[in-house]
């Protein structure tokens, strides 16, 4: 994240390759959205393969949006940061997934039986 | 200059005995810096899970129509894809700022902040627009569960951005009133976590709600 930057001195080549990582992340991150939207908007896929491609690409851009715009990578001084958004990915995952889970078996288990 | 943005104050405010006192008291703030920003961080992650349970909300309600208008009714994909934008450009422009305070300059921060101030404006007012827009239609938060989920979701976002737009107001005054010291360069470091987390809870917010919704 920014702070491994804002630490560290602040020598010209340093300004540089900051640049050249919110740079490619823009890029990175317009040629992925505008993907995303191509997908939907202009209709040549299936539903059901537009929304997987459209998962993945959104996946593939929240990756993009913590590496070069936050910074992220394995260093031994980010590993809290790291520690801490694993867990809230896992307990996002959890919250998310379970409730579909569960409401896909109430929904199932609510079915109007025939009367007989 | 390879001045230390988060030590700068130290070395301006406070006349050390030895060199040594104050390498030690430089190292102290920056661990201080460090903690307040992984604290910062935590609290980012605890507002993951808040979203993360709004998302579990909308995905679970979200074909919950109740004889209403549907996402495909109601979402224009190219006004969505200009907010989109505007909220990836302004992340980029933050950086820009970044990068201003890194070479300590403060005119670049101001300006960068001010541009980054900008976009987040245009995105809040195309987002209120288009809550104007779906009220007058009768599609309001009371028209059926998927617009209930939908306008919790969205809005939180929204108000999230638009507390990050006062955050950045103030952050300016400070830059322009105080310089780039210590606590203003902490803050506005925390800052830019914010927003840049802010786009990435939006990439979530486009591809489940108005992309999904439109298929």
């Amino acid at each position: 994240m920014n702070l491994s930057i804002a630490l560290r001195d602040s020598s010209g080549e340093k300004a540089r390759s900051g640049l050249r990582s919110y740079a490619t992340g823009l890029v990175l991150a317009l040629i992925l959205t505008f993907a995303a939207f191509g997908a939907v908007m202009s209709g040549v896929l299936p539903s059901f393969a537009a929304a997987a491609a459209i998962a993945a690409l959104a996946l593939v851009q929240v990756v993009v949006h913590l590496v070069y715009f936050l910074h992220m990578n394995g260093s031994p001084r980010q590993r809290w940061n790291l520690t801490a958004l694993v867990y809230a990915a896992l307990m996002g995952g959890i919250l998310v997934g379970g409730s579909f889970w569960i409401m896909y078996h109430l929904n199932h288990n609510m079915m109007p039986m025939p009367m007989g | 200059m390879s001045v230390n943005p988060l030590a700068f104050e130290t070395i301006r405010t406070y006349p050390y005995a030895s060199r040594a006192e104050r390498a030690e008291e430089q190292v102290h703030q920056d661990s201080a810096a460090q903690t307040t920003v992984l604290g910062f961080w935590i609290y980012l992650m605890s507002d993951c899970i808040l979203f993360a349970a709004l998302f579990a909300t909308f995905s679970v309600l979200g074909r919950e129509f109740a004889g209403g208008p549907t996402g495909r009714d109601l979402f224009s994909l190219p006004y969505v894809l200009v907010e989109t934008l505007c909220l990836l450009v302004s992340s980029f422009t933050y950086g820009m700022a970044m990068l201003g305070l890194n070479t300590f300059k403060r005119g670049d921060v101001l300006k960068w902040l001010a541009v980054t101030f900008l976009l987040g404006l245009c995105f809040i007012g195309l987002e209120v627009k288009e809550f104007v827009r779906l009220v007058g239609e009768g599609a309001g938060p009371d028209r059926s569960a998927f617009l209930s989920s939908f306008f919790a979701l969205v809005g939180t976002h929204g108000l999230h951005v638009t507390g990050g737009l006062i955050w950045m107001a103030v952050m300016a005054v400070q830059v322009g009133l105080k310089g780039l010291k210590a606590s203003v360069s902490v803050s506005l470091l925390c800052l830019s976590l914010f927003w840049h987390f802010l786009d990435i809870v939006w990439i979530g917010v486009f591809t489940v709600v108005y992309l999904m919704g439109s298929l």
